[in-house]
Parts: C-alpha cells; structure tokens; sequence
C-alpha cells in the first residue's frame, strides 16, 4: 500500500526518505534541515493524502543522510515523522524522531521582550511537552508554543 | 550557595531560602556582626532601567556592611546609549566589581548577563519576569511578623494576574503548608498555570472578589496595585478601582498577628489610616529587605 503511495513521488536509489511530515510543516522541515544548500537531487511531495494526518508531505533527499542532530530538528515540526535510508533502492533502516530534552538554536523565542530577541544570543529552550513540543526559554522563562515557531535564519 | 548567581527564584530550595532568611535575622539582630563584611570589596549597581527604591535598597545594604559602590541608575548616562551590548557591558564592569546588581527592562537579560559574567550576578528585576531578592525580602518580613514561615493563612489582594510579586510568593510559600486566600477582580485573576500549581502542591486555596471576606482569617494580608493600563475595558477599571483599597475601619475583626504587606510604591490600595494601625507593616518590610540583600550578598561572595 505505501509503497503505491510513495511512487507519487519517484524512488530514490541511496539517500533519506522522510515521510508522515504534516503538510503545514513541510517547508519548514526543509528550511530547518538547509536543504537548499544541498547540489544532490531532492524530490519533495506536498498535501499528499494521509490516513494519519490529513495532509502530509514527503521529502527524498538523494545520496545524502542526515545526521542524528539533524533528525532530532525535525522533530520540532513534524514529531511522528518516519525516516528511511535507502540503499539501492531498499529500505535498509528505519528511524524514529525524537524530541530532545534541549533545544539550541533553530526557533526564536515567542516573547517580543525577551534579550535574546534583542542581543546576539544563541535561542536555549528545555522542552517542557514533547507531544505537543512546547519550550520554556532559558532566558525570559516563557513559553513558545509549536504554532508559534519561527525558525532563525 | 557560594559563587552562585540569584536570577530567578525557582533556582532555588527551601533550605538555601531559610539560610538567607536566618542570616538575615541574624544581622538583624547583630549590628556589631556585619559592620565589615564587605570591607575592600566593590559592587556594581546597574540599572539599565530607573527604580529608585530598589537601588537604594541594594546600596543601602552595601554601604551598611562596609562595602563600596559603582554604577548608574539611568542608562541614559551610560555608554548603553551608544549602543553598547549588554555582553560587552556585563563584561566591563566584571573587571572593575566583585559582584553586579542588574536591574533591566528586557526578560531573560539577567540570566544572559550571569552566564556572560566572570563575577556573581543578582537580578534586581529583569521585565516583568523575575525579582527574586523581593521574594525573598517578602518571606523574610513574613518569618520577622510572625515567628513562623509554617501554616500561616496568606491572602494576596489585587492584581494577581500580572503581579510578578505575587506569582514568585506562591511559589516560594508553597514550601511552607500555606492556605491561599485570592482576592482580585474578575479581569485580574490569578492566571491557570498558577492554580494548577498551587493545587499541584496540594496546598488549600479559596478564591473571592470581596476583600472583606478573607480579613478576618488572615495572617498575612499582601497588597498589590490594580493598575489602569491592565485592563481593556476603562469602564472595568472605573468599577473595580475603589473596591480594593484597604481602610482601617475594616480591620475591627482581624486577627491579633495580622499585618499587612505591600510591596511598594503604595497609591491608594491601602488608604494612610491604616499606616497608625499595628497592622501597617510596609515600611518594616522596606528595612527588613536591606537586612535581606545584605544576607543574599554576603552569602554568594561566600563572607558569611
């Protein structure tokens, strides 16, 4: 079955597929993962039917294998995202994002009067809910929400 | 506790608060035994935004244990007009004190400015995030009227939904087995997040908007201000503003230990006839909180 679903997007050879990202977090999972620094070919679906999440999106990245750290970003955006690494054409491993219990960098705090809004300062979050992927910024002690993440560029 | 900064109030544990409460009691007690605590040393007070009482309060406490003091009060005459970073300030200053006193508009900067600071920090109010040495400079006058932090029956009266003072004195009393009575106007309720804690803790609360239905059960009665800015709607603020101001008349049926704290600057939620009561405990909790800065600075430069 899924694989049927998956030639919608055409196969990839050796690389990384990540699937089961809400369609709302697709460009965001690309943007946090830097993709459009990547020369390799990447093939991306959009608003593709999920039973599971409505909408979802599909990223191919060829030849290319994200590192944990970079997996654990995604997680921010798109917590039951599914990974494969491919090699010719064979799923050969299957992972699962997780939230980590720190987050450094990649989102702005939500609070407009927060110094690291104001300052050159590194964003520091402890996660306070992984299911829903709320942080408490170290710094002003509030509250950012995953509707409210704003990646830093 | 040596060589720790004070940042937010929630970095700390029972036993750490009731060491600074019991020095503070101490030097209360024992002027002779202060007099030189912080000779040859150097404190910056930085106020990166005007609050006069506050900095009084800190270099009222230096200068009392034979310490020496640098700083500004308005960062108008600072190079923070010349678009300086807190960084390079925090920075600079380290080099010249042995301790800094920060006080800011931005939340977060305190916190940011500690990790940046080879010396000790002391949030003196970052925002409407944290001002620790209030808290603590509350539990202190509390401990002094009434012999006890334990059981005590707490009503907070005013603005609870913004009152940073307010939300950092739930959490530190939460140690002490208190009943919370709230009284506030509809608009200016405690927020959720501090009710779950509050209930969390299994700590009996009872909530009103009449200030005289929680008055005579009370040991400790702490007034803050309801602001006008706070609300949305003027015609709220109209109906609400004289309804929580505190008369001497209705102190008749309290209790013999009640007292009455605010934090300061006091408007008209307390009216003046209450200063000739023995209930006015405000100005004592302004003097109680020297001896309470003088405790936390000795006990992180670790001369205690």
């Amino acid at each position: 079955m899924d694989s049927k679903k998956e030639l919608i997007v055409s196969a990839i050879k050796d690389g990384t597929v990540i699937d089961h990202i809400p369609a709302r977090s697709l460009f965001k999972v690309l943007s946090i993962l830097n993709l459009h620094n990547i020369d390799t070919p990447i093939t991306i679906g959009c608003n593709l039917r999920s039973e599971k999440l409505g909408k979802k999106g599909i990223i191919k990245i060829s030849e290319k294998f994200p590192d944990e750290h970079d997996l654990n970003k995604i997680a921010l955006f798109a917590p039951q995202a599914k990974i494969n690494i491919i090699r010719n054409y064979e799923v050969v491993e299957k992972k699962i994002v997780e939230v980590p219990d720190t987050i450094e960098g990649i989102v702005k705090c939500m609070n407009p009067k927060c110094i690291t809004n104001h300052e050159q300062i590194r964003t520091f979050f402890y996660v306070i809910d992984k299911k829903n992927v709320s942080l408490k910024c170290k710094y002003c002690e509030k509250i950012t929400t995953q509707e409210n993440f704003e990646i830093i560029k | 506790m040596k060589g720790k900064d004070l940042i937010s109030i929630s970095d700390f544990k029972k036993e750490e608060y009731l060491q600074i409460i019991n020095l503070a009691e101490y030097y209360y007690n024992n002027p002779e035994a202060y007099n030189d605590v912080l000779k040859g040393k150097i404190i910056a007070t930085l106020f990166f935004e005007p609050s006069t009482r506050t900095r009084l309060s800190f270099e009222s406490a230096v200068q009392r244990m034979g310490g020496r003091i640098i700083g500004f009060s308005d960062p108008s005459s600072s190079s923070v007009q010349k678009g300086e970073s807190l960084k390079d300030t925090i920075l600079t200053v380290a080099q010249y004190a042995d301790l800094i006193v920060i006080r800011h508009p931005l939340e977060g900067s305190a916190r940011w400015a500690a990790e940046v600071s080879p010396v000790p920090v002391i949030n003196a109010g970052d925002g409407a995030n944290q001002h620790p040495t209030q808290c603590l400079l509350d539990l202190f006058t509390i401990k002094q009227s009434q012999a006890t932090l334990e059981n005590l029956s707490i009503t907070l009266v005013g603005d609870l939904k913004y009152g940073r003072t307010v939300h950092s004195l739930i959490q530190a009393l939460s140690y002490f087995n208190p009943t919370f009575y709230l009284v506030s106007p509809e608009e200016l309720k405690l927020p959720y997040e501090y009710k779950i804690f509050i209930e969390e803790k299994n700590i009996k609360y009872y909530e009103s908007s009449d200030i005289n239905e929680y008055l005579p059960v009370s040991d400790i009665v702490y007034v803050t201000r309801v602001q006008r800015e706070r609300f949305s709607d003027p015609m709220e603020y109209e109906k609400v503003k004289n309804a929580y101001i505190i008369k001497a008349d209705m102190l008749k049926n309290t209790k013999k230990n009640m007292k009455i704290l605010h934090p300061l600057p006091r408007v008209n939620e307390i009216s003046v006839d209450v200063d000739e009561t023995d209930k006015a405990y405000y100005f004592q909790q302004a003097l109680y909180g020297v001896f309470t800065r003088m405790a936390i600075i000795s006990i992180i430069l670790g001369l205690n």
